[in-house]
C-alpha cells in the first residue's frame, strides 16, 4: 500500500482529516497505471532508463580503466536525447497523466524556492483551520510583488500525507479567498498554481460545505480587482482545480492535465472498470494541447525535453518567464477592462461562433468594449447569425474534437 | 445507511447509459427515475415501493401529491415539466431557448457514442436538453425560471445547460426579474470533458453579472443535487432553499463511502444535515413552495403592486458584459 495505489483511486484519498487509514478504491492490480520504481513506474520510460544505465556504466568504465570511450558515450547521449524526444512527443493522454503526477515533478514548494526571491506564508482561514493542501502567501518574483495561491502536494511521503496529496478541504478554499481579498486590497496581482487530484471528498469536507466553498471562490474571482494568472503545473483535478482557477490568463504546462474528472473516476463510472483509465484519459481530452485547441487555456508553457521532472530548474525558469510576461501585460490594463474581459472570457469560453444566441445583455452594434492594449483574449461580438449559419456550424462542429 | 439512495453520479451515468428507447427502467420503485409518459404503460404497474420508507404506494396517489410519499413525506425527484406545472401560474409560462442542443465536440465514446446518448435522451424526454428555462409568474410575481431535469442524462451540466443558466441569469438582469433555479443533477457531464467543467465558471460569471445589476436569485436544491452543479451556480444564489430529504453534496455518498471504506452517518448529505451545518437558508416543503417563493420575492423587491417596472438596461448603470 503505497503511493501507487493511492494514485489509482478515482478520487485520491490517501488519508482523511478524520484520521482514517490510507485506502484506495479497488484492489485489482493495475497493469497500466501506477507510480512504482525510479521512473515513477512509467513503462514508456524504460528504453530511456536503459540508455541512461548504459551511459553510466560506460562513464564509470572510462574512469576506472582510463580507456577513451568518449565517442561511444557521446553517441549514446545523442541516442538518449533522440529517444526522449520521440517518447515524449508520442505520449498518450494517459502517459501524460502519469508524467503530471511524477513524484519528482516540481511542486509549489519548489517554485517558491526556485523562482521567488521572497516568500512570506500566510496561514489559515480565520474560521476553521489552516489547510495544508492550500498554500498562500506574499511572494516576490523578479521584483514583482504578488500573492501566490497554490495547491500543496509535498515532496516527501510525510509532507504528502500532511497535505492530503493536494486535496484541499473547504477551509483551504476559504483561506485562498481570504488572501485573494487581501491581495485585492493591497493591489497585488495573484498567481494561482494548480496541482490537485481534486477537492477532498470526505465527511468533514461535506460538513463544512466543500461545494459551497468552491462555488464561492469561483464567483468571487470574477470580481477581484487585481490581475489573476492561473497555471496548471501538474494535475488540474476538476472543481478542486477551478476553485482557484478563474483567471485573466490560464496557462498550462506542457505535460500537465486538466479534467472534469480523474481518468480513474471516469473509467470507473462510464466503463465500470478502473483498468480502462487510459481509454478514459484519451476520451476526456485532458492534455495541454487539447485544452489549447478548445480555447480553455491561453498558453502552453513548454517543458524541457523529457518533462519537468528531468530538469526542474529549466522548467521553473520557463514558468517564471511566461508568468512575468503575462503579469506585466495585465498590469497595463485598466481594472474595469480587466474585469469585463475576465467575465467575457468565461462567458464565451470555447464558444463556437453562432451556436448560442446573443446574450440578452449584449451591447448593440458599434459598441466597442475594447479599450485596453492588445494581447488580451480576442472575441468577436456574438449574435446576428442566421439560422442557416447556425445549422452549418453545428454540422461542421459535429464530431470535431476541437 | 439503508435509506441512502444510490450515488446520483452513478444514477446520472445510468441515465446516460439509458435503457434502450422505450425499455423499462431496470428496477421498480425507483420513483425518481420513472417517467410518466402517456405513450407507454407506466412501468412497474400501479403500485410502487418508496425508496425512502419502503412503503408500497399507489402511483396515482403519489402523482396527485406532487410526488411526495404519502407515508413518509419523502420528496421524490420531479420531472422538469411537472415542476413548471406545479410552480408557474397557468398560462404564463414562456419557454426560452428550446432549440439549443448538445453537440459531441470531443467525439466521446464509452459504451456508445455520446452523440447517440444525446439523441436517446432527447427522444425519451421530448426535450432538447436537461435544462428548461423561461419566464412566467409565481402567484402573480414575474420571474425567470431555470429547472434542471434529472431525467435528461441525470440533469448533468454540459455546454447547453451552462449556457442556458447564463442566458436565464442575463434575462433576469435585463428584465429586472428574480431568477429562480431548481436543481436536480449528478454534476458535470463527463462526456463533454473540460467544457463541462468550464460551465461552472460560466454560470458563476453570469450570476455575478446578475448580482451586479442589482438583481437577485434563489436556488431550490431538490433530490439529488451533487457535483459540479452544487459546486457552482446552485450555491451562489442570494437564497438557497432545499426540499426536505434532498441529497445535496459535492462528492456523491457512494464515492465517499468507497473511498473512506466507512459507513456514512445517518442523514449525511441530506437537506436537514446541510441546514444544521449552516449551508441552507431554509428547507421548504413542496406543498409550500409557491407561497414561500412569492413571499421571499416580496421581501426582496416588494409585493407585485409596489414593484416599479425596471427601466431598460441601457439607462441603468450595469457593469458591461459585452
Ligand atoms: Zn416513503
Amino acid at each position: 500500500m503505497g503511493l501507487s495505489s493511492a494514485f489509482s483511486s478515482p478520487i485520491l484519498v490517501p488519508r482523511t482529516r478524520e484520521g482514517l487509514q490510507i485506502v484506495a478504491k479497488g484492489n485489482k492490480k493495475k497493469k497500466t497505471a501506477g507510480l512504482q520504481g525510479s521512473t515513477g513506474g512509467m513503462a514508456f520510460e524504460r528504453p530511456i532508463e536503459e540508455i541512461e544505465a548504459q551511459i553510466a556504466e560506460l562513464e564509470s568504465l572510462s574512469l576506472s580503466t582510463r580507456l577513451d570511450i568518449s565517442g561511444e558515450i557521446e553517441a549514446l547521449k545523442a541516442r538518449l536525447r533522440e529517444t526522449i524526444d520521440r517518447t515524449y512527443t508520442e505520449l498518450s493522454a494517459w502517459e501524460r497523466v502519469t508524467v503530471a503526477r511524477h513524484p519528482k515533478r516540481p511542486v509549489a514548494a519548489d517554485y517558491v524556492a526556485g523562482i521567488c526571491d521572497d516568500f512570506f506564508e500566510l496561514h489559515g482561514d480565520r474560521a476553521f483551520g489552516d489547510d495544508q493542501a492550500m498554500m498562500t502567501g506574499f511572494a516576490t518574483i523578479e521584483g514583482r510583488r504578488i500573492l501566490l495561491v497554490a495547491h500543496r502536494k509535498g515532496r516527501t511521503t510525510k509532507e504528502r500525507l500532511e497535505c492530503n496529496f493536494g486535496c484541499a478541504h473547504p477551509e483551504g478554499y476559504r483561506k485562498a479567498l481570504r488572501k485573494m481579498r487581501l491581495a485585492e486590497k493591497f493591489g497585488l496581482p495573484i498567481v494561482c498554481m494548480i496541482n490537485t487530484p481534486g477537492a477532498y471528498p470526505g465527511i468533514g469536507a461535506e460538513e463544512r460545505g466543500q461545494a459551497m466553498a468552491i462555488a464561492e471562490n469561483i464567483l468571487a474571482m470574477f470580481s477581484i480587482r487585481v490581475p489573476i494568472v492561473a497555471i496548471v503545473i501538474g494535475e488540474g483535478g476538476s472543481g478542486g482545480a477551478l476553485g482557484i482557477g478563474v483567471g485573466d490568463r490560464v496557462l498550462m504546462m506542457e505535460h500537465a492535465y486538466y479534467s472534469v474528472i480523474s481518468p480513474e473516476g471516469c473509467a470507473a463510472i462510464l466503463w465500470k472498470d478502473g483498468e480502462r483509465s487510459p481509454d478514459a484519459a484519451e476520451a476526456l481530452r485532458l492534455t495541454s494541447k487539447d485544452l489549447l485547441g478548445l480555447g480553455v487555456v491561453d498558453e502552453i508553457v513548454t517543458e524541457p525535453l523529457g518533462g519537468a521532472h528531468r530538469a526542474p530548474s529549466v522548467a521553473m525558469a520557463e514558468v517564471k518567464r511566461v508568468l512575468l510576461r503575462h503579469l506585466d501585460e495585465l498590469a497595463t490594463f485598466p481594472v474595469d477592462t480587466l474585469l469585463a474581459r475576465r467575465h467575457e472570457k468565461y462567458r464565451r469560453i470555447s464558444h463556437i461562433e453562432g451556436r448560442f444566441p446573443a446574450s440578452p445583455l449584449s451591447k448593440r452594434e458599434g459598441d466597442s468594449g475594447e479599450d485596453g492594449p492588445p494581447g488580451g483574449p480576442r472575441r468577436s461580438a456574438p449574435g446576428a447569425e442566421s439560422d442557416s449559419t447556425l445549422t452549418s456550424q453545428l454540422e461542421s462542429a459535429e464530431g470535431n474534437p476541437g | 445507511m439503508a435509506k441512502q439512495p444510490k450515488d446520483p453520479k452513478d444514477e446520472a451515468k445510468q441515465d446516460a447509459e439509458a435503457p434502450e428507447e422505450g425499455a423499462e427502467p431496470r428496477r421498480e420503485g425507483r420513483l425518481s427515475r420513472l417517467r410518466f409518459s402517456k405513450k407507454k404503460d407506466m412501468p412497474g404497474g400501479l403500485w410502487l415501493k418508496c425508496e425512502s420508507c419502503s412503503e408500497v404506494i399507489f402511483r396515482k396517489e403519489l402523482e396527485e401529491k406532487g410526488r411526495v410519499c404519502p407515508s413518509c413525506g419523502f420528496h421524490f425527484t420531479v420531472p422538469g415539466r411537472e415542476r413548471i406545472a406545479m410552480l408557474i401560474d397557468e398560462g404564463t409560462w414562456e419557454e426560452l431557448h428550446t432549440d439549443l442542443t448538445a453537440i459531441d465536440r470531443l467525439g466521446f465514446v464509452d459504451s456508445s457514442p455520446y452523440a447517440d446518448k444525446i439523441e436517446r435522451a432527447m427522444k425519451r424526454t421530448g426535450q432538447s436538453e436537461a435544462l428548461l428555462c423561461g419566464s412566467g409568474r409565481i402567484l402573480g410575481r414575474e420571474v425567470v425560471v431555470a429547472i434542471l431535469d434529472f431525467g435528461f442524462m441525470g440533469g448533468s451540466m454540459g455546454e447547453v445547460v451552462g449556457e442556458k443558466i447564463a442566458l436565464a441569469a442575463e434575462t433576469a438582469a435585463r428584465d429586472g426579474k428574480p431568477l429562480i433555479i431548481f436543481t436536480s443533477s449528478g454534476g458535470a457531464r463527463m462526456h463533454e470533458g473540460i467544457l463541462s467543467l468550464m460551465q461552472m465558471a460560466k454560470t458563476c460569471a453570469a450570476l455575478d453579472t446578475l448580482n451586479q445589476s442589482g438583481g437577485f436569485s434563489i436556488c431550490v436544491m431538490t433530490h439529488p443535487t451533487t457535483g459540479g452543479v452544487t459546486a457552482s451556480f446552485a450555491s451562489v444564489t442570494d437564497l438557497i432553499l432545499a426540499e426536505p430529504g434532498a441529497l445535496i453534496g459535492f462528492a456523491g455518498p457512494r464515492v465517499i463511502a468507497t473511498t473512506l471504506k466507512q459507513e456514512l452517518p445517518p442523514g449525511f448529505q441530506r437537506a436537514e444535515f446541510l441546514l444544521e451545518k449552516g449551508m441552507l437558508d431554509a428547507i421548504v416543503a413542496r406543498s409550500e413552495m409557491r407561497e414561500t417563493l412569492a413571499k421571499l420575492i416580496d421581501y426582496a423587491q416588494g409585493p407585485p403592486s409596489e414593484v416599479v417596472p425596471t427601466p431598460p438596461r441601457a439607462e441603468r448603470d450595469v457593469p458591461a458584459t459585452h
